[in-house]
């Protein structure tokens, strides 16, 4: 498999790792200490990890380095939340997974599906005028897909946010 | 052994040591109330929840130990939902139970229901809704560990009326008393910092003995830590001055030669000014609060920074420290006089700090705090009151406040000799503090006298309690200091508001404040003249058997100074103006 691009996203973009125990309630205290200060939260990831007493939590969040330090240092103080790393996105691997329904009448039906193979996509659902794909890659393949597919007019869309996990050749994480 | 939730609950207080609750009930929290009938915990009956908040608060502030307040669901736990942020921001060691509607019921807009967990996540350090009635005892132990560990604060723990009523099926459960090890496993994300980085102590203790404008700056983390005692020992060792927060007065003794009293936008001119001359300061749980740097950006703009706290979040939060010791203030400090008797003994010496001592006691000596005396007929001057009473009671007296201008000059004028003898509320600056809060300080220490200074806007919150305080028999002495209006937004009001007063008249006798306090079984008393204040304190000393209320009728046009203006440079603190004329504002005022 070829490697993941390094991503050019915008200046102050960054990726929270956080480990949380699996409770009612928690996902709720994380978003409203991000919600206090005003942050945008871009994207967001939860699901139970291997054990499932714990969870993760991805955060994708646009803000300076100087407020994150302090945000990061709040979640840290929450009862709930056991660790939390940020992740370089150049030494992570990220991926993400898009659900789509494109316009296609039978004439445009082979050009969507040309595309989605291209992008090594999957189709999921066709009708006589749509068709419903889905893409599972790094967050930057999937917005290239997504723009590609807009030609096509798309009728719905959704994105799962960002999972990431650190990178096995790299000490890709850095302990905050 | 077979219990059903609400005794194992009112257990579960009795083994965690409680010896009292403040409370109200009502009908979530019902079934919690029965077995306090036959347990041996004192429960103190309020007459508004905001009451016991602040009164578990006071019992925290005066004894170190957790305050508990019980309350019931929806509008009795919003009640206390102000207490808990006061808590919060003044780092108070609280538990607070609060009745919840039956789980069943839990989300359907139930009869006083109330998403309290919701509610409080921002104001508390953490909170619990328990779901069962076995979790009981570990949820309240927990609630003990994360409100007294680390940086202390309030914990709420919600309780569902149907796994503590003994007539549902689901409030039967068992006794489990957990393990220290099982509380803490049971935690997996709190890990609370104690001992500092030995290489930040020694770059610390290096910045020390380097030096040539030091001043420790202690705020009310050293009061949580216990450290009073190790600060003496770290300011005896350095001869290094001190200045004491709002929440850390009685921190440092005010009598001491190196205390240079409150700093901040009503500091004393010292305190203020060695810390904008100061090259170094040496932050002791403080948390660079902006009632304390005035405009940040021009804040003791020569100084490097030692910050120690035992929360990290303060580290770096307001201004960047130069070493950042996360730790318990306590051992922080032992670990540095350590680090600093080594240097001595090693030889090192630290540069001449005559002339910054000159300095220092020049302008101790040009801007002490100061008022005005009345003028013959004047009504009284507050500041007079206070010395009066300052040097009237035992040295060990705990001092209770509410917020504003009483609260200042309370601060400024006493002389605080011990630890845990100043309560207030400094970080959310509530009105109605004061009453309920002396009352939960007499409770927690019944062999210190307690007196309470409030202003008249302040009293009119909270007085009820008064009702409680006579009822429960607790001789709490309260000094209104009347003066007709909410006086600090008077103040504000015509120094930066071109003297348009905006609805902050009080009037100086609706209500009238001897019969309400008579009314509330207290004795009140009435001080209008000078010859009126020394026996009227007497006689307020002598009273042991019930509350005392004395109102002092002051004069309203007193202002409260030093001032530094809000959002300015505590470079442009204003003298009163009598004192003005010494090249004041200028900052450089002194040797």
């Amino acid at each position: 498999m070829a490697a993941d691009p390094v991503p050019a996203g915008p200046v102050g973009h960054h990726v929270l790792s956080v480990l949380v125990e699996n409770r009612s309630g928690v996902l709720s205290r994380v978003a409203n200490l991000f919600a206090r200060r005003g942050f945008n939260i871009v994207s967001l990831a939860v699901a139970p990890t291997e054990d499932d007493a714990f969870s993760r939590i991805t955060i994708v969040v646009d803000v300076e380095s100087a407020p994150l330090e302090q945000i990061v240092k709040q979640l840290n103080k929450l009862v709930n939340v056991v660790e939390i790393s940020e992740l370089d996105p150049r030494r992570s691997v990220e991926r993400e997974l898009m659900l789509a329904t494109v316009e296609a009448t039978p004439e445009e039906r082979g050009r969507v599906v040309e595309l989605v193979q291209i992008f090594e996509g999957r189709i999921l659902a066709v009708t006589h005028t749509e068709i419903t794909v889905s893409l599972e890659g790094h967050p930057s393949k999937v917005d290239d897909f997504e723009e590609m597919l807009r030609v096509y007019g798309i009728r719905d869309l959704q994105r799962t946010g960002r999972v990431a996990l650190p990178r096995l050749d790299a000490a890709a994480t850095r302990p905050t | 052994m077979d219990l059903n939730g609400g005794q194992s609950l009112i257990r579960a207080l009795e083994t965690e040591g409680v010896e009292v609750i403040f409370g109200l009930p009502g009908g979530a929290i019902l079934p919690v109330y029965d077995p306090v009938i036959d347990s041996p915990i004192r429960h103190i009956l309020v007459r508004h929840e905001q009451g016991a908040g602040h009164m578990a608060e006071g019992y925290a502030h005066a004894t170190g130990r957790p305050g508990v307040a019980m309350v019931t669901s929806g509008p009795g736990a919003t009640n206390i939902v102000t207490p808990l942020a006061d808590a919060y921001m003044d780092s108070v060691p609280m538990v607070c139970i609060t009745g919840q509607v039956p789980r069943a019921a839990i989300g359907t807009d139930a009869f006083q229901e109330c998403d309290i967990t919701g509610i409080t996540q921002a104001v508390t350090k953490h909170n619990f809704l328990v779901t069962s009635a076995d979790d009981i005892p570990l949820v309240i132990r927990q609630a003990f560990h994360l409100a007294t560990t680390g940086r202390p604060g309030p914990v709420l723990v919600d309780i569902p009326k149907d796994i503590v009523d003994p007539t549902s099926p689901h409030s039967a459960t068992g006794w489990d008393w957990p393990s220290d090890e099982e509380v803490a496993r049971s935690l997996p994300g709190y890990r609370p910092a104690t001992t500092g980085d030995p290489e930040a102590i020694e770059r610390a203790a290096d910045l020390i003995m380097e030096a040539h404008r030091p001043v420790l700056y202690v705020g009310g983390g050293i009061l949580k830590a216990r450290a009073a005692e190790a600060l003496l020992e770290l300011a005896d060792l350095t001869g290094i001055h001190v200045v004491t927060t709002l929440m850390a007065r009685g921190a440092f003794p005010d009598d001491h030669d190196l205390c240079l009293g409150m700093p901040g936008m009503h500091g004393n001119y010292t305190a203020v000014t060695a810390m904008q001359r100061a090259d170094l300061l040496v932050a002791l749980g403080a948390r660079f609060d902006d009632r304390v740097t005035g405009k940040v950006a021009g804040f003791a703009p020569d100084a490097q920074v030692v910050h120690v706290d035992i929360d990290a979040a303060e580290l770096g939060k307001v201004r960047r420290p130069d070493v950042a010791i996360q730790g318990d203030c306590r051992l922080v400090i032992e670990d540095l006089v350590a680090a600093l008797r080594r240097r001595v003994a090693d030889g090192v010496s630290s540069p001449d700090r005559r002339p910054w001592r000159s300095s220092i006691s020049g302008w101790q000596e040009r801007y002490p705090l100061a008022y005005e005396p009345a003028a013959e007929g004047d009504q009284l001057k507050p500041q007079m009151v206070l010395e009066h009473l300052r040097d009237s009671v035992p040295d060990d007296t705990i001092l209770a406040s509410g917020v504003g201008q009483h609260q200042m000059w309370a601060s400024q004028y006493w002389r605080f000799r011990h630890p845990y003898t100043w309560v207030n509320s400094g970080g959310l600056g509530t009105m109605g503090f004061s009453v309920p809060a002396a009352i939960g300080a007499k409770v927690g220490r019944p062999d210190r006298m307690v007196w309470a200074v409030d202003g008249d806007g302040c009293f009119q919150m909270t007085a009820q309690e008064l009702v409680t305080a006579s009822a429960e028999r607790i001789p709490v002495k309260v000094a209104i200091l009347n003066n007709a209006y909410l006086g600090m937004v008077r103040q504000w009001q015509e120094m930066f508001y071109e003297e348009r007063y905006s609805e902050v008249y009080l009037s100086p006798d609706l209500p009238d404040y001897v019969q309400w306090a008579e009314a509330m079984g207290c004795v009140g008393i009435r001080v209008e003249s000078p010859e009126e204040v020394q026996p009227a304190i007497d006689k307020a000393n002598d009273v042991d058997d019930r509350p005392v209320v004395v109102e002092f009728r002051t004069d309203s046009r007193e202002k409260v100074f030093p001032m530094v203006p809000s959002g300015k440079s505590n470079d442009e603190i204003q003298v009163p103006p009598f004192q003005a004329g010494h090249g004041v504002g200028t900052g450089e005022g002194g040797n």
